[in-house]
């Protein structure tokens, strides 16, 4: 198959002289491959980092758990230790521990502001429950926490951890269906270029023919032609792409998602496949093309 | 070498040729002549594949071209040159190239044969216009031009519709002078050609035989011609 390829896209000085140079078709196919690469640059990267944020919410959620122990002020304390005790006991459980009080400011801080008393208003003691691998029995621990912990809760975050990492998926989904959404259009621009310039080119077709050209040396000129556009294309709106993505903000806690958007690691490396992507669909549509035409101009 | 048998040709309902029977032997000298719209045009483009016979038998070099597909008569149409009535070039590309143009689409290196495309642009006087785009040649550039690329590939037949349809009577001897020459090299010729005067020229230099074309038939031409 490669040695197919490459004998198509071998250089033929000959085959590409018969071809007359059209600029500005050429233009517009080197410019509209250069915009499909560089909107394909950025369905990865939300691909890629809706994928990352799937991955983690995923993970870190799935291990950890919130008692919350609402009780009055005189009986929190104790309720906090039977709580404590109880998860200790619990097959599952990896850890479990109160958060300080200045841990439960730093989480209300946001709302109330950092100076916030509170120890003087009646806020829940928060438990942070870490799981091992093999997970705990939520539904045996509700039961005797129900018991033993009348005013604990066990929040175990399956309740709005699901729609969250459904919500990232359904980003990577959307993403990777830009691409191959953004992929047909070129196939389809791609093919359309070709057929106009295969029109174009009638009588030099026929000529070709005349003195004993083959389709497949008619064709050949006109496939490298395009496939060599759309590489072109292809990598410059690829750098620009990259270049805009490197230009975002760097990823940080407080900008959540957004400032995450940008490659990471070797996820760099994955937009240098759109151009070969590119040259590879418009190596496809142009045969497609050529083929449809010639056999049509008998 | 191009042999036709009972050969038919319709388009659009109506049938321009009928019952075309006739064999071009090797070294042999043809003239097609017959009146404007009689199928000169058609006849030669059944012999050398650009149409194919609605009825009959077409063989080029022994080989029948019902049982081929295009490419395979595009390999065919390699061993006869052509000078088509309107010389067909690509104007993108200059005189040299256009010569060479059956060079480059049979995979041919264009620069291993440029001893025999100057020698060839030479024998037809065109060496100093080498470079010239083909809209900026004259009518006898154009046809000598149309004749040295029919001749690149050392073709065994050569084809001519009308070669000297646009020029003077000067040019036109001079383009019979060279056909003349390929035919006692060895060229089979085939010559259509409405002009008279021009046949009678050659037969005072080679022994042709004159076909015409008569309501849609072929014939040996009278004594006359």
């Amino acid at each position: 198959m490669w040695v197919a390829v490459k004998g198509w896209l071998a250089s033929d000085g000959q085959a590409d002289r018969v071809v007359p140079p059209t600029g500005f078709t050429a233009n517009l196919t080197v410019f509209a491959s250069a915009a499909m690469a560089f909107l394909a640059v950025f369905a990865l990267a939300l691909s890629l980092a809706a994928g990352r944020l799937a991955d983690r919410w995923a993970e870190e959620l799935a291990r950890s758990a919130t008692l919350r122990i609402s009780a009055p002020a005189e009986q929190m304390a104790t309720q906090t230790e039977a709580a404590l005790r109880v998860l200790r006991q619990t097959p599952g459980v990896a850890s479990a521990r109160a958060l300080s009080q200045e841990e439960q400011a730093a989480l209300l801080a946001p709302w109330f502001g950092a100076e916030l008393p509170l120890d003087q208003l009646p806020v829940p003691q928060l438990i942070e429950v870490i799981e091992t691998a093999q997970g705990y029995d939520t539904a045996g621990l509700r039961l005797r926490l129900s018991a033993e912990v009348p005013g604990a809760v066990l929040d175990d975050h399956t309740r709005w951890r699901r729609p969250l990492v459904e919500a990232a998926d359904s980003l990577r989904r959307l993403g990777l269906l830009s691409i191959l959404l953004i992929t047909g259009a070129m196939a389809a621009m791609i093919t359309l270029a070709a057929n106009a310039a295969l029109a174009a080119n009638g009588q030099v077709i026929e000529v070709l023919r005349l003195v004993g050209g083959q389709d497949r040396f008619i064709a050949r000129a006109f496939v490298r032609r395009f496939t060599l556009r759309a590489l072109i294309g292809g990598c410059v709106g690829m750098a620009l792409g990259v270049l805009g993505m490197a230009l975002l903000p760097q990823s940080a806690d407080q900008g959540g998602f957004l400032t995450g958007l940008s490659f990471q690691g070797a996820g760099w490396l994955f937009p240098l496949a759109i151009p070969a992507l590119g040259a590879a669909v418009a190596f496809a549509a142009t045969r497609y093309a050529a083929g449809r035409v010639l056999k049509g101009l008998s | 070498m191009i042999e036709l048998e009972n050969v038919a040709y319709s388009y659009g309902g109506g049938e321009l040729l009928s019952d075309i029977s006739v064999r071009l032997q090797p070294g042999s000298f043809h003239f097609l002549t017959g009146p404007s719209g009689a199928g000169k045009t058609t006849l030669l483009k059944l012999c050398y594949g650009a149409l194919l016979p609605t009825a009959g038998v077409l063989r080029l070099f022994e080989t029948d071209l019902r049982g081929l597909d295009r490419d395979q008569v595009a390999l065919m149409r390699r061993r006869i040159g052509v000078v088509h009535q309107d010389c067909r070039f690509l104007d993108h590309l200059p005189l040299a190239d256009n010569v060479a143009l059956p060079l480059m689409v049979s995979g041919r290196e264009v620069a291993q044969e440029a001893a025999n495309l100057a020698e060839l642009l030479a024998w037809v006087g065109l060496t100093n216009r080498a470079d010239a785009r083909p809209p900026e040649l004259s009518g006898g550039e154009r046809q000598r031009a149309a004749l040295a690329r029919a001749l690149i590939m050392s073709p065994d037949v050569i084809l001519a519709d009308e070669p000297t349809g646009n020029v003077d009577w000067e040019m036109s001897q001079r383009l019979l002078q060279l056909l003349v020459e390929l035919n006692r090299m060895g060229k089979t010729v085939l010559i259509a050609s409405h002009d008279l005067q021009l046949i009678r020229s050659a037969k005072t230099q080679v022994q042709a035989r004159v076909l015409r074309i008569s309501n849609r038939r072929l014939q040996l031409a009278g004594a006359d011609l």
